[in-house]
């Protein structure tokens, strides 16, 4: 399924990343979105992102609940006209024909209160069941996006139970190999991670510690973007991992239950402040370092 | 005459936005139009997920000729405002400007004949315009244009007398979108292209393309074709009219499929199954015979399939299959822990930054219901400590924090699982009731107090922040709260004093407020309420406010409620409304109405008096001594018998009865009257009669304002 919608977008003139390598809490974070959908260079990427979201963690006794999954994204910049075709010719690449099932694009606008991101789209139902969203964006880190960007997440694990007919994420077949000749299914490789990392995150992660790091990340965040020496210039790169690493030192402080209400709107506020920076900066350093035929494009 | 067919596509618009939309589309273009002299027939419009359509009969294929005339200066103005008048409007000389009569005087007009243009050329601006104002509740910007719109927009149809109109909408950044005499059918049906010569020929094609333009339609099919699938199965469907309108704009082709619950999720809570089909995946329930949630639920699908609906079907199947594997899931883990083992997880929760937790929202509510409750015949003090104890604990439910829909009806049966008492637990399943005019108000004894204890919290605590509801901004809805305690206090009968629960709530805010560091509160003195601490006087006002607009609703006359309203000083809705209700019904008779018109009277005269004279004239300083004619000795017994007879059915409750009493009055008012005159030479006579007349006032106002009562 990987390799097909890899083949699908490569065709349609994305370039094919790999995971970025930390923690995060959606697809949307990998700098290649969320900063790539910022300023006026054109930019098509696909690729597959291992999400975060410790809250959501069942101790592997929910059959449609995961704190670690995979999403495959797609950002088209500037969104072409005919966004929602290209889209379901990747349905139809993975085996799901539209004429065959009832695919419906249902109102849902998203919003990233940490990134400072937002923007309108749907839910995409395949026969009731949520197989994609289709965001829109029109702002990111505050900062409108123009060109406007699409979007298209997919959860990959709802749709390879719905490809092979399972009930549980638990029974999806990994390999094609039958049981008894070794082969493996998604419980085999992941069952025994999300009883461990949903103990860790909502009893075990020690909160004095994951504190510390969050003000760590913050500081270190500020200071990448602050250009005092040793650094001569804002490095916006490095300065955004901090504030996905502070991010998700939030969603794990948020599971442990030891954030208040009215503390979670302060905390989302920090990590807001910190992304609003990076994407400045990001944009600020493209301006200067862009080639000419981005200037151009301007 | 000639027929405009518009139709805007798009990509999917919301449901929620459709209908006012179509309507807004509808006004803009027809205000235009008329704008333009462009005079029609009528104008309808229709929507769809992906389209909005217009279409306009009866437009004159020219706009009319008009004139224009502009009123200049005097023939005998000077010579240079005359040739800046010229020069303004145009005219070469003199000459060309008429010269008119007016009552005024002599004056030059210029008078410019505007040929009517075609109205194929006045209907492209007409358009582009209304389309750039329609406003949405939220739009957005795509690709690299600048225009906002719900969902990228992708062609404007226009068409007139047949023919396209030329015209195109500015998209900005150089991008445009030509007018044209095409569309598109059904996304997955239908995708292909077809033109449109007008609006017969745009409906009957989009039907062929497998699309129902108009919404009513679309809704009336699924309705029938619902009816038929829940015939065939021998269930019932039950009335949902909001769901059916929400599907409508879901779907351009309907097809109505049944699909299957699995028997193993039936013992769910019904109200579980229903969210999960209804909020969640927008299912048709069905029931059996008896109004029992059925194993089936109607999916309304957007597309034929070769296997008719198998697949879909199947499909959605499963998707609620998973919802209710979550539900059930919590379902099972919610009853492993008691209701009252997760209160302390409410301190987690904040009400509003300022006014703490909802944990210490549920102290002030429970020492208040439980006051409440004193005046609520058969509510059990334990009970209701119990139920306001427990009110809000499912909230920290996992079924709860998924089905947030399902707040209180939850706490209702983890509270029956836990072994509390039935009247605890539907206190806690009604508490939040009544939420609006159509909602069905508690009426079980621990249920009211509860319910009233939490609202009258609310209000109270949201006053005393001085967070009051302003013009259409209502973010706490309060006036809602109020509303429903209006509801709950009259429906039941309930003889609350509300100044002092008003003021113990405000107490137990302060309590809360100063762990916090709050100031202090203030007070003020006054008519009706003596000294009154500031925040219970604004929430008592508030209720009064309320009450006066619930009342005028049910059409209760505004001049009736204020009569009764300016005694002041009455907190027992209960009363105040048996005093309006008699009030009403006495001035309804003959004696009602014609004592009012003597009420009248006799305050006009004293007015009047009044004034010319310069003094009061207090009905205190009556003598009896002076009264000589015998009507004027007679009305004043009776009136001293009526204030008495009154003020005894008034100490009564029985406001029928005090009216009665007045009616007493009507002959001996008649008379005097008729016989005696009170602008008498002898001033002494004079004053002591203006002070009788007084006095009629006076004894009416004992039970109600008679002064504020429109003849």
């Amino acid at each position: 399924m990987i390799l097909k919608l890899q083949d699908y977008w490569a065709e349609r003139g994305c370039i094919i990343l790999q995971p970025y390598d930390m923690e995060m809490g959606a697809g949307t974070f990998h700098p290649a979105t969320a900063l790539r959908a910022l300023g006026p260079e054109p930019w098509r990427c696909a690729y597959v992102q291992p999400s975060r979201r410790p809250s959501d963690g069942r101790y592997g006794e929910n059959p449609n609940r995961l704190q670690h999954y995979y999403q495959f994204q797609v950002l088209l910049k500037p969104s072409p006209p005919d966004s929602q075709e290209v889209y379901l010719g990747s349905l139809k690449a993975i085996g799901l024909d539209p004429r065959k099932h009832d695919i419906r694009f249902v109102e849902d606008d998203w919003e990233s209160p940490t990134l400072g991101a937002w923007g309108l789209g749907w839910e995409v139902w395949c026969d009731g069941m949520e197989v994609s969203q289709f965001t829109y964006f029109q702002q990111v880190g505050g900062i409108d996006c123009d060109p406007v960007s699409v979007e298209f997440t997919y959860g990959l694990e709802r749709l390879a139970m719905y490809v092979q007919g399972v009930e549980s994420i638990f029974d999806l077949d990994w390999d094609g190999v039958p049981k008894h000749n070794g082969g493996k299914t998604y419980g085999d490789v992941f069952l025994q991670a999300e009883r461990e990392f949903s103990a860790y995150n909502f009893e075990l992660a020690n909160t004095e510690t994951l504190m510390r790091h969050f003000a760590d990340a913050e500081a270190e965040c500020a200071k990448l973007l602050a250009a005092a020496p040793p650094a001569s210039v804002p490095l916006p790169l490095p300065a955004y991992d901090q504030c996905m690493k502070a991010s998700h030192l939030f969603n794990l402080l948020d599971a442990r239950g030891v954030i208040s209400v009215t503390e979670r709107q302060a905390y989302i506020g920090r990590v807001r402040a910190l992304a609003k920076a990076c994407c400045e900066a990001w944009i600020e350093s493209r301006r200067v370092s862009a080639p000419p035929a981005a200037q151009a494009a301007k | 005459m000639a027929e405009l067919l518009l139709e805007i596509l798009s990509e999917e618009i919301p449901a929620r936005m459709q209908a006012r939309a179509a309507q807004e589309l509808r006004r803009l273009v027809t205000e235009r139009l008329t704008g333009a002299g462009l005079a029609f027939s009528q104008a309808r419009a229709f929507v769809t997920p992906r389209r909005l359509a217009l279409v306009v009969d009866g437009l004159p294929k020219r706009q009319p000729d008009a004139v224009e005339e502009k009123k200049g200066p005097r023939l005998d103005a000077p010579v240079r405002a005359i040739e800046g008048f010229l020069k303004g409007h145009g005219l070469a000389s003199i000459d060309a400007a008429e010269v008119r009569e007016t009552d005024k005087g002599t004056f030059y007009f210029a008078v410019k004949r505007v040929k009517g243009q075609a109205s194929a050329k006045v209907l492209p601006g007409v358009i582009a315009e209304s389309i750039q104002a329609l406003s949405w509740p939220k739009s957005m910007r795509w690709g690299e244009t600048r225009f906002a719109w719900v969902r990228p927009l992708h062609g404007v149809l226009a068409v007139f007398d047949g023919r396209r109109l030329a015209g195109a909408l500015e998209l900005g950044n150089g991008a445009v979108l030509t007018f044209g005499n095409t569309t598109r059918g059904h996304r997955f049906l239908k995708p292909g292209k077809f033109r449109v010569t007008g609006f017969a020929d745009y409906e009957a094609k989009l039907e062929q393309a497998k699309v129902i333009l108009d919404p009513a339609k679309r809704r009336a099919a699924i309705l029938k074709q619902a009816r038929q699938k829940a015939a065939r199965a021998k269930l019932e469907l039950p009335d949902d009219p909001a769901l059916l309108d929400e599907v409508t704009g879901l779907v351009e082709w309907p097809v109505v499929l049944l699909g299957r619950i699995e028997e193993r999720f039936m013992d769910l809570p019904p109200e579980v199954l229903t969210t999960a089909m209804r909020a969640h995946q927008k299912y048709l329930a069905l029931t059996d015979k008896d109004g029992n949630l059925a194993p089936r639920f109607l999916v309304v699908a957007n597309m034929e399939s070769a296997d008719k609906g198998k697949a879909i079907a199947a499909g959605n199947e499963r998707v609620l299959r998973a919802r209710l594997a979550d539900a059930r899931f919590f379902w099972d883990q919610d009853r492993k822990q008691s209701l009252a083992a997760r209160t302390p997880r409410l301190g987690d929760i904040v009400f509003h930054a300022k006014l703490g937790s909802l944990d210490e929202k549920i102290d002030r509510v429970q020492a208040l219901a439980v006051e409440i409750a004193g005046y609520v015949p058969g509510a059990d003090k334990d009970r209701v400590r119990s139920a306001a104890r427990l009110a809000k604990a499912d909230l920290v439910t996992g079924m709860v924090g998924e089905f947030p829909e399902l707040q209180g009806i939850m706490g209702r049966y983890y509270a029956l699982a836990d072994g509390e008492h039935p009247e605890v637990a539907d206190a806690i399943a009604e508490h939040y009731a009544p939420q609006g005019p159509g909602d069905a108000c508690p009426g079980a004894p621990v249920s009211v107090a509860v319910a009233l204890a939490d609202k009258i919290d609310t209000l109270a605590a949201f006053f005393r922040i001085d967070e009051k509801p302003t013009g259409s901004r209502d973010p706490f809805a309060l006036r809602r709260a109020a509303l429903g305690v209006i509801r709950l206090i009259v429906e039941n009968q309930v003889r609350l004093p509300l100044r002092r629960v008003v003021e113990s709530a405000k107490g137990l805010i302060d309590h809360t407020l100063l762990k916090r560091g709050s100031q202090a509160s203030l007070s003020r003195t006054v008519p009706g309420w003596g000294e009154i601490d500031t925040t219970v006087l604004a929430v008592l006002d508030f209720f009064a406010d309320r009450l006066k607009v619930a009342l005028r609703e049910r059409g209760v006359r505004h001049d009736l409620i204020a009569a009764v309203f300016a005694l002041g000083g009455e907190d027992d809705l209960v009363r105040l409304l048996a005093r309006v209700e008699a009030l009403g019904a006495f001035l309804g008779t003959d004696d009602g109405g014609h004592l009012l018109v003597a009420h009248q009277r006799a305050a006009n005269i004293v007015r009047i008096e009044e004034k010319r004279d310069k003094t009061r004239y207090e009905s205190a300083d009556l003598s009896n001594g002076k009264l000589v004619q015998v009507e004027e000795k007679r009305l004043a017994i009776r009136i001293f018998n009526s204030e008495s007879d009154a003020q005894e059915a008034l100490a009564r409750e029985d406001f029928t009865g005090a009216m009665a009493a007045l009616a007493n009055l009507r002959g001996p008012v008649d008379d005097f009257f008729d016989k005696v005159t009170v602008n008498t030479e002898d001033p002494d006579l004079r004053a002591n009669r203006l002070r009788l007349l007084a006095r009629i006032g006076e004894t009416l106002n004992q039970v109600a304002d008679f002064s504020k009562i429109e003849g």
